[in-house]
C-alpha cells in the first residue's frame, strides 16, 4: 500500500528492485534539504526500507536530532516497529543527544568525541557475521548538529565523516547522511557543505516549489545519482502514514 | 588536447628544469576531475609500462579514494596489476589518515579486520596526513623503492590537493609540490583539485606551480534560480553527463595558449570554433540556416535598386532610356532624374516616377526627429 506511491523516489534510487543485497552498498547517500522543507521523511523512507522483512538490513542510526521515541512515533505510523527491530539486532541506536567534544585538539581523545564514535560503530559492524556487512547502513540525524556537537569544528566532522567513508570501502556498507542547506548560504564559500557534495554517490535535494507555497504539493526533490549517471525531479506531499512522489502535473 | 596532456607528462621533465606540472580543476557544477584524473593515470601508466615514457614508475598518493579504486581501475583497463608492483605504488592516505584506528587499537578491544592489510604488496598505509615534510619523504623513499637511485625518473599523481591543503596551511603543501617538481628524480606531477572548496588565492596559488591547468566547467551555466525550474533542471542533467575542458599550458618561453574542447562521458572532441559552442542549440534540419564567408561576401555586394544604398552616396537607377554617362553630362551628379517615358524597360526593373521636380530625394535622416513628444 505505501510501496505504489514512493516508488519514484525508490526507482531513483535503484530500490524498486530487489533489496537484498542493499542496492546502496558501498554508497554515500547526501540528503539537502531547507526549513521550508525538511528532507526528514527521506531519512524515514530509506530507514524504512532498511528494515523491510524481505531483507536482514542492519541499520546503525546515530542521532543528534531526536530521542529514539521521535523515531520509534514517526516509523510505527510507516508500519515498521523500531522497538522489535533493535530488539533483534537489526537496530541500532546511538542517541548523541548529550554528546560534547572537548575542546581543541589536544582534547581529542579515544575515550571521547567522534574518534569514540567511530570505534562504536567499526566494533558494531565488526561484530556481526560477515556476510552481513554489506547490508548495513549507517544513518546519520544531522551534520549541522553533529558540527554543533564538535564544538563548530567543521574539520573534524569532515574527519569523520572521512573515516565512516573508508568503513564503506572496508565493509561495503552504506552511509546516509542528512544536512540543511540554509544553514550555510549566508556563507561566502560553504565548504562544509560542498565537501559533502563531493563525497556524495547520490544527491538528494528537497526544494520548496519555484511557484511558493501550495497545499497538494509540499515541494519537490531532485535526486542526481552518480553512479546511474541519472538525474529525477519530482514533487512530493508529506501525508499522516505515507509519501506520495509524483511527476509535475500529476497529484 | 588531451593528447597535449598525455604527451607532456609521458616526454617528463629535461634536465635542470622543473617537472611539468598538471592541476585538473573542476567545481560542483561540473565535477569530472576525478573522471579525468583516472584517465591521465591509465594512460600514462600504459605508457610507463610500454617503456613509451621518461618515467619508469608510478607513485599514486590516495586521500579520497582507497588504493583498491586504483588497482581496480588499472585492472579495468587491462593491467596485470599484480606483476606491476615494481612500476605502481599507492601511497595510502586514505584507510588512516590521521592514526585514530592505531589510537583506538590501543585503548579498545578495537580490531582491524585481515581485509586492511589488502592489497599491500601495492599499496602503504601513511598515518600523519598533517606532517607534509614526513609525506614528502615518504613520497620519495616509495619512488625510489620503485626505479632505484641515480638518474631514473618516476611520477606521481596526487588525490586529492583539497585533502591535503585541509590538513595542512597552503604554505606547506606548496613547498611540498615545489619540492616534488625540482626533485631531479621526479619526471612528472598531477593532481586534482576541487576549486570552489577553497579561497582564490589558494587556488591561484596551485595554478602558479603549475606548469599545466586543466579545468572543467559546466557546457551550460544554469540561471539563478532553483533547480526545479524547468529550464535548469534539463541543464543539470546535460551538465550531469557533459562539459567544456579547458586547457592552459605555460610554454617554456612564458606565452600560454588555450584550447576549448567538449567532454562527453570522457570523450575528448574538438569543437571547430568559438561561434560553434552554441550548435548543440541550433535545431538541426535539412536544410542550411548558415551563409558560408563566399556567400556572405557576395550578399554585401550586391546593389539594391533603390535610390540609395543608405551609405549617403545617391546612385543612378538605369532605366533602359539612356546611357549613364549620357545622364551624367546633362546634369550635376548630386540630383534625381525624373523618368519621362518607359519605353524600352528592360524586364525586372524598378522604375520609379517621381511626383514632381520639388520633391526631395530621400535621405538618411529620420523624419520624425522635429516631433517634440
Amino acid at each position: 500500500m505505501n510501496q505504489r506511491s514512493s516508488n519514484l523516489l525508490d526507482e531513483a534510487l535503484g530500490l524498486d528492485q530487489v533489496i537484498e543485497p542493499w542496492p546502496l552498498r558501498g554508497r554515500v547517500v547526501a540528503i539537502e534539504d531547507q526549513v521550508e522543507t525538511s528532507g526528514s521523511f527521506v531519512l524515514h523512507h530509506l530507514l524504512k526500507r532498511s528494515l523491510s522483512p524481505n531483507s536482514s538490513n542492519v541499520t546503525i542510526f546515530i542521532a543528534f536530532s531526536q530521542p529514539f521515541s521521535h523515531y520509534d512515533r514517526i516509523l510505527r505510523k510507516l508500519g515498521c516497529n523500531l522497538v522489535s527491530q533493535r530488539d533483534n539486532s537489526r537496530f541500532f541506536f546511538f542517541d548523541m543527544l548529550k554528546l560534547q567534544c572537548p575542546d581543541g585538539d589536544e582534547g581529542i581523545t579515544p575515550e571521547g568525541g567522534l574518534i569514540a564514535l567511530y570505534g562504536k560503530i567499526h566494533k558494531t559492524i565488526s561484530a556481526l557475521p560477515e556476510i552481513s556487512w554489506k547490508n548495513v547502513s549507517i544513518i546519520i540525524d544531522d551534520l549541522s548538529l553533529m558540527e554543533v556537537a564538535a564544538n563548530g569544528s567543521s574539520d573534524y566532522v569532515l574527519d569523520f565523516l572521512h573515516y565512516c567513508r573508508t568503513l564503506t570501502s572496508e565493509f561495503d556498507c552504506s552511509l546516509i547522511t542528512l544536512n540543511h542547506e540554509d544553514i550555510y548560504s549566508s556563507e561566502d564559500r560553504p565548504t562544509f557543505f560542498i565537501q559533502m557534495e563531493y563525497l556524495a554517490d547520490i544527491l538528494i535535494k528537497a526544494e520548496p516549489l519555484a511557484t511558493g507555497l501550495a497545499t497538494d504539493v509540499h515541494g519537490q526533490l531532485t535526486v542526481s545519482n552518480k553512479g546511474r549517471n541519472k538525474v529525477s525531479n519530482f514533487h512530493f506531499k508529506v501525508k499522516e502514514n505515507v509519501v506520495e512522489c509524483f511527476y509535475p502535473g500529476r497529484s | 588536447m588531451a593528447e597535449s596532456i598525455y604527451r607532456a607528462l609521458r616526454d617528463g621533465a629535461l634536465e635542470g628544469e622543473l617537472a611539468p606540472a598538471l592541476t585538473i580543476k573542476d567545481s560542483v557544477a561540473s565535477p569530472f576531475a576525478l573522471q579525468v584524473f583516472s584517465h591521465v593515470i591509465s594512460q600514462l601508466f600504459s605508457s610507463i609500462l610500454a617503456g613509451k615514457s621518461q618515467s619508469r614508475g608510478l607513485v599514486v598518493v590516495s586521500f579520497s579514494r582507497s588504493p583498491s579504486f586504483y588497482l581496480d581501475l588499472l585492472k579495468n583497463k587491462g593491467t596485470d596489476v599484480a606483476s606491476s608492483n615494481k612500476q605502481i605504488q599507492i601511497l595510502d592516505c586514505y584507510s588512516d589518515p590521521l592514526g585514530w584506528k592505531d589510537q583506538l587499537a590501543g585503548s579498545r578491544n578495537f580490531t582491524a579486520l585481515s581485509n586492511e592489510a589488502m592489497v599491500s604488496s601495492n599499496a602503504i598505509v601513511f598515518r600523519e596526513v598533517k606532517h607534509m615534510d614526513k609525506l614528502y619523504n615518504s613520497i620519495i623513499e616509495l619512488g625510489k623503492g620503485l626505479v632505484g637511485g641515480g638518474k631514473i625518473r618516476f611520477s606521481i599523481a596526487i588525490d586529492s590537493a583539497d585533502e591535503m591543503l585541509r590538513h595542512a596551511p597552503v604554505s606547506s603543501v606548496a613547498r611540498l609540490l615545489s619540492n616534488l617538481r625540482s626533485h631531479d628524480q621526479i619526471s612528472s606531477i598531477f593532481w586534482l583539485l576541487h576549486s570552489d572548496l577553497h579561497e582564490a588565492r589558494v587556488t591561484a596559488v596551485l595554478e602558479y606551480l603549475s606548469s599545466i591547468v586543466a579545468s572543467l566547467e559546466p557546457s551550460h551555466q544554469l540561471a539563478n534560480g532553483q533547480r526545479g525550474d524547468l529550464e535548469n533542471f534539463s541543464l543539470i542533467k546535460h551538465n550531469s553527463k557533459k562539459g567544456k575542458f579547458h586547457v592552459r599550458f605555460k610554454k617554456r618561453n612564458g606565452r600560454s595558449e588555450e584550447v576549448h574542447i567538449e567532454q562527453s562521458g570522457i570523450n575528448f572532441a574538438s569543437l571547430p570554433s568559438e561561434g560553434a559552442i552554441n550548435q548543440g542549440l541550433v535545431p538541426k534540419v535539412q536544410f542550411s540556416l548558415q551563409l558560408s564567408e563566399k556567400e556572405r561576401i557576395d550578399k554585401a555586394n550586391v546593389v539594391l535598386p533603390f535610390e540609395h544604398q543608405g551609405n549617403g552616396k545617391p546612385i543612378q537607377i538605369y532605366d533602359g532610356r539612356r546611357s549613364l554617362v549620357d545622364s551624367k553630362h546633362e546634369r550635376p551628379v548630386s540630383a534625381v532624374e525624373n523618368v519621362q517615358t518607359n519605353e524600352n524597360c528592360g524586364s525586372g526593373e524598378i522604375i520609379y516616377y517621381r511626383d514632381s521636380d520639388d520633391e526631395m530625394p530621400d535621405s538618411d535622416e529620420d523624419p520624425d526627429d522635429d516631433l517634440d513628444i
